[in-house]
């Protein structure tokens, strides 16, 4: 019956096709589309499902809670907020940039142990697709869920490639399963799965490690030695010691430059031998001095330490070789060598025949190296040029309010136009002498009859670094100046948009940091809210 | 009946999410706009909202030196503002109930409303009265007419439609005669000409049916199959037009309002707690419309609602999706008909408990099946499935289902569907596990519209 039908639904759409003139309709009485309209409510009448496809395996669990509701809320609305035209920015009215708040509460988020929830993973996968910037922490907020759902559309193949902590990892102790994934996840997982074992154990972090070495690809073996950086410990040493044999040469400098790192290993016990043996004190003048005899080869020996002979174009062969020594030097050994001068006597001693700036630039490089805090502190303060970027990185090393505090008498002292760099490595939220610093400047450069543009990253900065409790001492900034003689023409309706956008940012900022904290905002008046969300999560 | 009656059968009004919000604003540049200006009260004073009236207000500094002064009525949906855009809602309306469902402390629960907003809000309350009686668009204004003439202009218009529907067969006579092969070639232009025709006849359900078909060549694989359906399905509704007086009196009604005649809701009010089941909007070239599904809890009954907005401004009603309106629905006439009139609101929107008992995939087809005896040309009945989940086909976003949690059967989700985002959406609040999904099933596979996940009474819009 039901073939009978579908051979005589083929004649009338072969007829259809072809037209009636050439082909006349098998249908006897009924004029062709009255039989195909009988034919088609028919159909349409008796459609039945499909069978079902195999399903796919459900999401993995996330035992994280979703956010509160009204961070929820706060979560649409910013990621209903899309960049909007490169070249549109300039000037930028008194509202806050929502895209800009984005990542600041994705971090906040993420600290609270929340998961992302479901029915926003797609916006999220989007703005993660469309920012980079974003993906870290978007993907870890989405989770195995996120995981899950990108597999399922190529637009989201990014979340696969990502390094992320948020799939399913198996238990570090769950030995069978580790060791399955590890010898066939993909290399992001097992990234992960490295980092995770670790985490839990460096020993057993390195025996993973060790099971499958010799049959890594290169690239893969420098990557995997490159995650050691974190959570490095002495234990870690032999394992280094025998990558200073690899195939491959990056695979070796790497596993030199971390020994290096760690001051009590053999490769940096080598390195201050052959230091020492160039760095010595020089008692014989006036005014004791640095005296510098730079190496005259670089042997075997010290090229399977990881000294590189062949120096970059324009550079000399011995100044780059004692570079690279002082560079891999545990710092500790020059007080010693250097008859008990601490480190911010070292650096002030003269240096003979011209060596100083390469000898000052090979311990910046050491104090980074290995985030020796007494040594940045004195490199900082101490003569010599050093670049912006230098001082930035020196000035990681340094304790959070260590380093507010530096940054801040910097500004009091520059100005804003170099501290943007500066700024960067700074915590969020900004410590408040440093935060005040900030704002005085910013009035200053108002005061100066300037346009606000010139201090727009700075100010963007502050609008998401600045603690929010400085927003009711910021109000009064948000009035119209006087307009005075040397002022540019308008200046001062720029400088009190761009107030109250710092001022209604930073307000933002305090109620989302109070929804993700679960305090019904409802309950609690402006001010309150403002305290309650400064208040250190103890 | 007074202010003070209204004011009391006011219920307790409930926050609408950003989501809801953000779902009025007419196109993407306001959304932007609104979020921006929604996102913190700095643009922002002497806002207010009171749960009594329903209303929320605020004055908002733009570039000019006076502040506008916006007004919205949660329980009517409607906005009021001073700013001089075109756009409906207007950013500042958008932005000001942000403010109100973020609960900002800028937005100050207030028994009563400053005066240049409450003048408005009771305006508006006094107003509905008449709202209810005016029925609709279509109907006439009333007394003024001459029933005589209308009855005369009426048999015209039935004229012209009938030559229409008679030229129509003619033209789909000779499509047929000739092959629809010859359709690929002749592209948009011979059905651009016959839908105007159309139009001239006054017959906008048959211009819009033809202008359909001419998608249909274009439209990949099996596209004879599905031209020579509609061209079928259109050939039936010619002939139901032209032998109208033989049908029974409620097919002939539906009959009339497939062709594009203006039909009014006269039905008795039905008054029940209405659930918002979604909300989708659909541009055809400058209009836009809108279709909003309803559930009553209490009748059981599914109801649809239309609005239409043109030319960048979004329909003038808007309900938010996942919540209850206590209102009168006037029915529209017809067989297999679930369009309705909105009356009479009872008080603003509340919570709701959650989706409607949902059927099987094989029950939702069947409903489509004697939905169809009814009104023949329906493409999607409403739908709540329980307890499905989406599986995707083998290739990408192409060829997903939804398959019963138990049992082996699936609906395709529509191919327009599927490109999406809403798809995704579903998708996530899936994660592989049975949903409650509404949305439309039809001859071209099923449209999710709205989703929930179990335990939840949170509806999530999918459109």
């Amino acid at each position: 019956m039901t073939s009978t039908r579908t051979a005589a639904w083929q004649e009338l759409v072969t007829s259809a096709l072809l037209g009636t003139d050439r082909r006349p309709p098998p249908t006897g009485d009924l004029p062709l589309l009255d039989a195909a309209a009988l034919h088609t409510v028919r159909r349409r009448a008796g459609l039945l499902p499909a069978a079902a496809a195999a399903p796919p395996s459900p999401a993995p669990d996330d035992p994280r809670p979703e956010p509160p509701e009204p961070a929820r809320r706060r979560l649409a609305q910013l990621l209903a907020d899309r960049p909007g035209p490169p070249g549109s920015g300039g000037r930028r009215g008194a509202a806050p940039d929502l895209t800009e708040l984005l990542p600041q509460w994705l971090a906040a988020a993420l600290r609270h142990g929340y998961r992302a929830p479901a029915s926003q993973l797609d916006a999220l996968l989007d703005a993660a697709r469309a920012r980079t910037d974003l993906r870290p922490h978007a993907l870890a907020f989405a989770g195995a869920r996120g995981l899950w759902l990108a597999r399922l559309n190529p637009d989201w193949k990014f979340a696969l490639r990502s390094t992320s902590g948020g799939g399913a990892l198996p238990a570090p102790t769950a030995t069978e399963a580790v060791q399955g994934l590890w010898e066939e996840g993909l290399f992001v997982e097992r990234v992960a799965l490295l980092t995770s074992v670790r985490a839990h154990s460096p020993a057993a972090g390195i025996a993973l490690l060790a099971t499958t070495w010799t049959r890594e690809r290169a690239e893969d073996r420098l990557m995997f030695l490159d995650s050691l950086r974190t959570g490095l410990t002495d234990g870690d040493e032999p394992f280094l010691e025998r990558a200073l044999a690899d195939r491959s040469r990056n695979v070796r400098s790497t596993a030199a430059e971390l020994l290096s790192a760690l001051p009590t290993s053999a490769l940096a016990g080598r390195m201050a031998d052959r230091a020492m043996t160039c760095v010595s004190l020089d008692l014989s003048v006036d005014q004791v001095r640095i005296s510098v005899e730079a190496p005259h080869e670089c042997d075997a020996a010290m090229q399977r330490d990881g000294v590189s002979a062949v120096p970059p174009a324009g550079r000399g062969e011995r100044s780059w070789w004692l570079g690279q020594l002082v560079e891999a030097t545990p710092l500790g050994v020059w007080t010693t060598r250097l008859r008990g001068r601490t480190p911010d006597r070292i650096v002030t001693l003269p240096v003979a025949d011209g060596w100083a700036e390469e000898l000052h630039a090979a311990w910046r490089r050491a104090a980074v190296r290995q985030r020796d805090p007494e040594w940045s502190r004195a490199l900082l303060s101490g003569p010599g040029t050093t670049s912006l970027a230098e001082r930035s990185e020196l000035l990681a090393a340094l304790p959070d309010d260590e380093r507010a505090r530096w940054i801040a008498e910097f500004i009091a002292g520059h100005g804003l136009s170099e501290a943007f760099q500066l700024l960067a490595v700074c915590d969020v939220p900004w410590a408040e002498p440093l935060g005040r610093a900030v704002v005085d400047a910013l009035e200053i450069a108002r005061d100066a009859g300037s346009y606000p543009w010139s201090f727009s990253g700075v100010m963007g900065l502050a609008e998401r670094c600045l603690d929010p409790t400085e927003a009711p001492r910021l109000e009064i900034l948000t009035a119209l100046p006087d307009e005075t003689e040397r002022a540019s023409p308008g200046a001062g309706g720029y400088w009190s948009e761009a107030f109250q956008r710092l001022v209604s940012t930073l307000k933002l900022r305090a109620a989302m940091a109070a929804e993700l904290a679960g305090e019904l905002a409802e309950e609690l008046t402006g001010e309150a809210r403002l305290a309650e969300a400064m208040e250190p999560t103890a | 009946m007074n202010q003070q009656g209204v004011l009391q059968e006011v219920r307790q009004a409930v926050r609408w999410s950003a989501d809801q919000v953000l779902a009025l604003a007419p196109d993407a540049a306001s959304r932007k706009a609104g979020s921006r200006l929604g996102a913190s009260s700095g643009s922002w004073s002497e806002a207010g909202w009171s749960d009594g009236s329903g209303a929320v207000w605020g004055l908002c500094s733009g570039s000019g030196g006076k502040p506008y002064r916006t007004v919205v009525d949660t329980a009517g949906v409607a906005y009021k503002c001073s700013c001089p855009s075109r756009k409906f809602p207007c950013k500042h309306a958008l932005g000001l109930l942000l403010l109100w469902a973020a609960a900002d402390e800028a937005v100050k629960d207030t028994p009563t409303p400053p005066e240049w907003a409450g003048e408005w809000i009771q305006g508006r309350r006094a107003d509905r009265p008449e709202d209810r009686s005016a029925g609709g668009p279509g109907s006439g204004p009333g007394k003024a007419v001459d029933p005589e003439a209308a009855r005369r202009r009426a048999e015209r218009r039935a004229e012209r439609v009938t030559a229409g529907a008679t030229e129509l067969e003619q033209r789909l006579d000779d499509l047929l005669r000739r092959g629809l092969a010859g359709a690929e070639q002749a592209g948009y232009a011979l059905w651009e000409e016959t839908a105007a025709r159309m139009v001239d006849a006054q017959a906008p359900g048959l211009a819009s049916r033809v202008r359909e078909l001419s998608a249909i060549p274009s439209s990949g694989q099996g596209w004879p199959v599905r031209l020579l359906e509609e061209c079928a399905m259109l050939h039936l509704l010619d002939r139901a037009w032209l032998g109208r007086e033989l049908l029974p009196e409620a097919l002939a009604t539906t009959v009339r309002t497939r062709v594009g005649l203006p039909v009014s809701a006269e039905g008795p009010p039905v008054r029940d707690r209405w659930l918002v089941l979604s909300q989708q909007d659909s541009a055809d070239g400058k209009l836009t419309t809108r279709r909003i599904w309803l559930h009553g809890s209490r009748s059981g009954r599914t109801a649809q609602l239309l609005d239409f907005g043109a030319a960048g401004r979004a329909p003038g009603v808007a309900l938010p999706v996942g919540l209850t309106l206590d209102a009168d629905l006037m029915p529209y006439p017809g067989s297999g008909q679930l369009r309705a009139a909105l009356g009479e609101r009872f008080g603003p929107p509340g919570r709701s408990d959650g989706p409607p008992e949902g059927i099987s995939t094989g029950a939702a087809l069947r409903a489509y099946g004697q939905a169809l005896r009814d009104d023949p040309w329906l493409g999607s009945w409403p739908a709540t499935l329980s307890s499905v989940i989406p599986v995707p086909g083998a290739g990408g976003s192409s060829g997903w289902q939804l398959a019963d949690a138990e049992g082996e059967s699936a609906l395709p989700i529509a191919s327009d569907a599927s490109a999406r985002t809403g798809l995704w959406k579903l998708t996530a609040l899936s994660g592989g596990s049975p949903v409650t999904v509404f949305g439309e099933c039809g001859h071209r596979g099923f449209t999710p519209l709205t989703a929930w996940t179990p335990g939840t009474a949170e509806a999530v819009p999918l459109t």
